[in-house]
């Protein structure tokens, strides 16, 4: 299978079961399109081929051309074949390396979109005890097996609101992962409001990752982003995000934004984010309810690909001039990225990863949590569903009708299991804007990979570097 | 690779990636960035 595209002036051909990426002149991609159908290719060119192209190019063109392409094909680099479902099973009796702790359902802010029911997901406002959070930390010590890379996110809710703990727990974890060979990396979500030096601090010090909310231009942030009196949190949470970047050193944070129907013009807040001085920038479209005035339609769509494609031409023009910011979902490595066998199952809610609430309770990840269906046991009563974790550790990109044959089925690895339930009602149930979504990033990201290779031969990416100095 | 007709951006590795991969240690897609949305192409191997 290939997936071909114009996009910024290229031709592109993804060949989808190699991951090889091919930049083509005209002609080469004329004859893709006729040969795009049969997904295969013969040593020689047939005549009706010659006979498509009979006014548009010369016969030797065509011939020289088509013995190109057909080098790529006998180096399996177009139109290899699927042989990866014999893989499908594995990893469906893999252990739990990543948790979510919900710290806090509670929040001090009551933004508008929030799919957490503004903090609380629906079950009361409260915090997680220290005893909770232990016994989160041993349940994944317990059940990872021999993974030793562990993933603990700090999520709610506002964790801030209970950082007491937060610090608690990070140091319960440290204590003990020598003893069982393992080893934590933190991630805290935040939407910044009681940031202070002291928190900023130990962040910078404890926090392999920091998620730092914040929509964009002030008007678009205050929108959405308001407190329980309904004032904007521009102006208090901007200047502490710049402290807390500023002594970041060499680790990870994204700039974390949500773009609604009222901000269809996004670009202009990743570039007032770079403006700010931030450049790990991520902002996406909103999981709402479809009868929400501010949620992002399926209609939605064409004004939305047309700004993906003003951002990717943007990112271009800054990189052309040395000014680097990273976008998250335009990121790809083309190299070096992940293996197939991840590919095929993508984030491993509910498998590899779940999450905690402040009851104990455990669902399959934190889009989950408030959906009695989906709740997969609890950490005080030691119960835990190894049926449904199976059932999602077999949600992969063959057994989704809609994935198995789609272009992008290793790029969004079947995308969002909990998307698919709350738009589709079937976690294996692909949500089509999500897909349609997903598949123009992806566009745009490979487009940006071939306008920067392009552009320099000499700094081509040579697969070690990629990751950073390019994508 | 490079030519006339055709550039190739990477060196495609899927396949070989199959048979060597699957160790686990990689992080849970969404999880640590956009906690909405599902993009794997963009983790990092940990090999």
């Amino acid at each position: 299978m290939i997936h071909k595209y114009k996009l910024g002036g290229y031709n592109i051909c993804l060949d989808v079961h190699s991951g090889a990426v091919h930049v083509l002149d005209d002609i080469a991609y004329d004859i893709l399109d006729i040969l795009e159908k049969k997904d295969t290719m013969t040593k020689e060119p047939d005549k009706a081929l010659f006979d498509s192209l009979a006014g548009k190019y010369d016969r030797e063109e065509i011939q020289e051309t088509y013995e190109a392409l057909y080098e790529l094909f006998e180096n399996g680099l177009l139109f290899s074949p699927d042989d990866y479902e014999q893989f499908a099973d594995m990893m469906t009796k893999a252990p739990i390396k990543s948790m979510c702790i919900n710290i806090s359902h509670d929040c001090n802010l009551r933004c508008e979109y929030c799919f957490a029911a503004k903090g609380d997901f629906g079950q009361g406002r409260c915090l997680m005890s220290f005893e909770t959070a232990k016994k989160a930390i041993d349940f994944i010590i317990a059940n990872s097996g021999t993974r030793r890379n562990l993933e603990v996110d700090f999520f709610g809710g506002e964790p801030l609101m209970n950082f007491d703990v937060v610090k608690q727990t990070v140091e319960y974890a440290r204590s003990i992962e020598t003893k069982f060979n393992k080893h934590f990396r933190f991630t805290i979500t935040t939407n910044g409001l009681l940031l202070d030096d002291e928190k900023i601090e130990y962040i910078n010090r404890e926090m392999n990752n920091a998620v730092l909310s914040l929509d964009g231009r002030k008007e678009v942030n205050d929108r959405m982003r308001v407190t329980p009196n309904g004032r904007g949190c521009y102006d208090v949470i901007v200047p502490k995000y710049q402290k807390l970047v500023q002594g970041r050193g060499d680790k990870d944070y994204y700039i974390r934004g949500t773009f609604t129907k009222y901000n269809l013009d996004f670009t202009n807040d990743v570039l007032h984010f770079y403006e700010l001085g931030f450049d790990q920038l991520s902002i996406e479209p909103v999981v709402s309810d479809p009868k929400l005035d501010y949620s992002i339609k399926y209609e939605d769509l064409p004004r939305v690909f047309e700004e993906y494609d003003r951002l990717a031409d943007t990112i271009i023009k800054y990189r052309k001039k040395g000014d680097y910011f990273n976008f998250f979902h335009f990121m790809i490595d083309l190299n070096q990225g992940p293996c197939a066998i991840k590919r095929l199952r993508g984030c491993g809610c509910g498998n590899e990863y779940v999450a905690v609430t402040p009851q104990g309770d455990i669902y399959p990840c934190h889009q989950f949590v408030g959906n009695e269906a989906y709740k997969m046991g609890n950490l005080h009563d030691g119960t835990f569903n190894t049926e449904m974790k199976e059932d999602f550790a077999k949600a992969n990109v063959y057994s989704k009708e809609n994935c198995k044959n789609c272009w992008a089925k290793f790029y969004c690895s079947g995308g969002c299991n909990a998307n698919n339930y709350q738009y589709e009602g079937d976690i294996r149930k692909s949500h089509k804007t999500s897909c349609e979504l997903e598949k123009k990033r992806l566009e745009c990201a490979i487009m940006i990979k071939a306008a920067l290779a392009e552009d320099s031969d000499a700094q081509e990416c040579d697969g070690e570097d990629c990751f950073t100095a390019c994508c | 690779m490079s030519a006339k007709h055709i550039k190739t951006l990477n060196k495609a590795n899927l396949k070989e990636s199959a048979v060597k991969g699957g160790c686990g240690e990689c992080q849970a897609s969404c999880q640590s960035a956009c906690k909405t949305s599902c993009t794997v192409a963009n983790q990092k191997c940990e090999k």
